[in-house]
C-alpha cells in the first residue's frame, strides 16, 4: 500500500487568515478560485488586486498578492491606473453588485468602452450584503429587502440590471461570462472562466469580466438549501448563465 | 483509503459539503468547534471515495482530502 498523501491544498494565492464571511457565502469559493488561477499562471507575485467596498472589503488581507482597497465603485478606475502605469503586471478588480452595478456603473461601463486591459470579477448576489440587506440594482422583482419589505415593485423601483448583457453591447468588452459557484460542476466552470479572463489580460486582449452568481443566506433570510433553490430558480431564470461575449 | 480532514478553526458549519457529498458520508459534529460552529466531519471511515467535491464547494478551504 502506498503512503497516504493530501490531494488538495490551500492555494499559495491565499493567506492563512480565516475569512469573515457568513457560513455558506460564495465569496470564499471565488477567492479560492482566483488564488488557484494566480498560482497556476504563476503570477501571485506579479498581480495587483483591487478590493471593493462591500462584504469583500477585507479581501486585501485574504489574497497573498499585492492589494489596494478602492473607494466605493471605483475599482475599474484604480485598476485602469495600475494597469496603465504597470502594464507588465496582472490587475484584477473584485467587486460586488452594489459596488459595480450601482455607484460604480460609470467606471464599469467606461472602462469596458475604453477596453482597458483589466480583469473584473463581479459577484452578483442580488442584494447589498455588508450594509444589511438593502435593495441592490440587481434585486429581482418581488424579492424582499429591507428597503423594499413587500418585495421589489417594478412600478416603484424599476427593473434589475443585467450587467453582462449590458456590457456585451459595447465593442470594447472582449470577454464576458456569467457563472455560479453553488455546485462542484459550476465551480469548475467558474475557475475556467476566471483563468480565461486572466489569460486574456496577459495576452493583451482587453476588458474581461466574469460575473459570478452567489447566495446570501443571511440577507435573503433563507437557509442554505433554500438559498440554493432561489439561485437555481428565479435568479438563473433572470440572469441566465453562459458566455455573453468571447472575442478572438 | 481516502479520507477528509476538516480544520475546525476554519469550518463555519454551512453544510455545503454535506449537501454536495455524492456518498453522503459527511455529517455535522454535535460538539462546538473552536470557532463556535458545528464543524463537518467524516461520518463513516470507509465511505469516502476521494472525489474532492467537498473541497470544491467549501467556501473556507477547511477541507483537506487524503488519498
Amino acid at each position: 500500500m502506498t503512503a497516504e498523501k493530501a490531494i488538495t491544498k490551500r492555494p499559495s494565492g491565499l493567506t492563512d487568515k480565516k475569512t469573515h464571511y457568513c457560513p455558506g457565502c460564495g465569496h470564499g469559493v471565488v477567492h479560492r478560485l482566483i488564488a488557484e488561477v494566480m498560482e497556476e499562471l504563476n503570477i501571485v507575485g506579479k498581480t495587483i488586486g483591487v478590493a471593493p467596498v462591500g462584504c469583500a472589503v477585507f479581501a486585501d488581507t485574504y489574497f497573498a498578492c499585492d492589494m489596494i482597497q478602492g473607494p466605493h465603485g471605483r475599482g475599474p478606475a484604480i485598476a485602469t491606473g495600475l494597469k496603465r502605469s504597470k502594464p507588465e503586471l496582472a490587475v484584477f478588480s473584485y467587486q460586488g453588485d452594489g459596488d459595480l452595478a450601482s455607484i460604480g456603473m460609470a467606471e464599469t461601463i467606461h472602462s469596458a468602452a475604453r477596453s482597458e486591459n483589466i480583469t473584473i470579477i463581479f459577484i452578483n448576489n442580488c442584494i447589498y450584503g455588508m450594509t444589511g440587506g438593502q435593495m441592490a440594482p440587481t434585486t429581482l422583482i418581488g424579492q424582499k429587502a429591507t428597503t423594499c419589505p413587500k418585495g421589489r415593485d417594478a412600478k416603484k423601483q424599476g427593473y434589475p440590471i443585467k450587467v453582462s448583457e449590458l456590457l456585451a453591447t459595447l465593442q470594447g468588452a472582449k470577454y464576458l461570462e456569467r457563472c455560479a459557484v453553488h455546485k462542484p460542476a459550476f465551480v469548475a466552470k467558474t475557475k475556467m472562466a476566471i483563468k480565461k479572463a486572466f489569460q486574456n489580460q496577459i495576452d493583451g486582449k482587453g476588458f474581461s469580466m466574469v460575473e459570478v452568481l452567489t447566495v446570501c443566506p443571511t440577507n435573503w433570510g433563507l437557509n442554505l438549501k433554500d438559498s440554493i433553490g432561489f439561485l437555481e430558480g428565479p435568479m438563473e431564470e433572470y440572469f441566465p448563465l453562459g458566455v455573453y461575449k468571447d472575442e478572438k | 483509503m481516502p479520507r477528509i480532514e476538516v480544520d475546525e478553526t476554519l469550518c463555519k458549519g454551512c453544510e455545503l459539503c454535506k449537501m454536495t457529498c455524492p456518498k453522503q458520508c459527511i455529517e455535522m459534529s454535535d460538539k462546538f468547534g473552536k470557532s463556535g460552529y458545528f464543524p463537518a466531519k467524516l461520518a463513516k471511515e470507509d465511505c469516502c471515495i476521494g472525489c474532492k467535491m467537498c473541497y470544491q464547494v467549501c467556501p473556507d478551504v477547511a477541507i483537506t482530502v487524503y488519498k
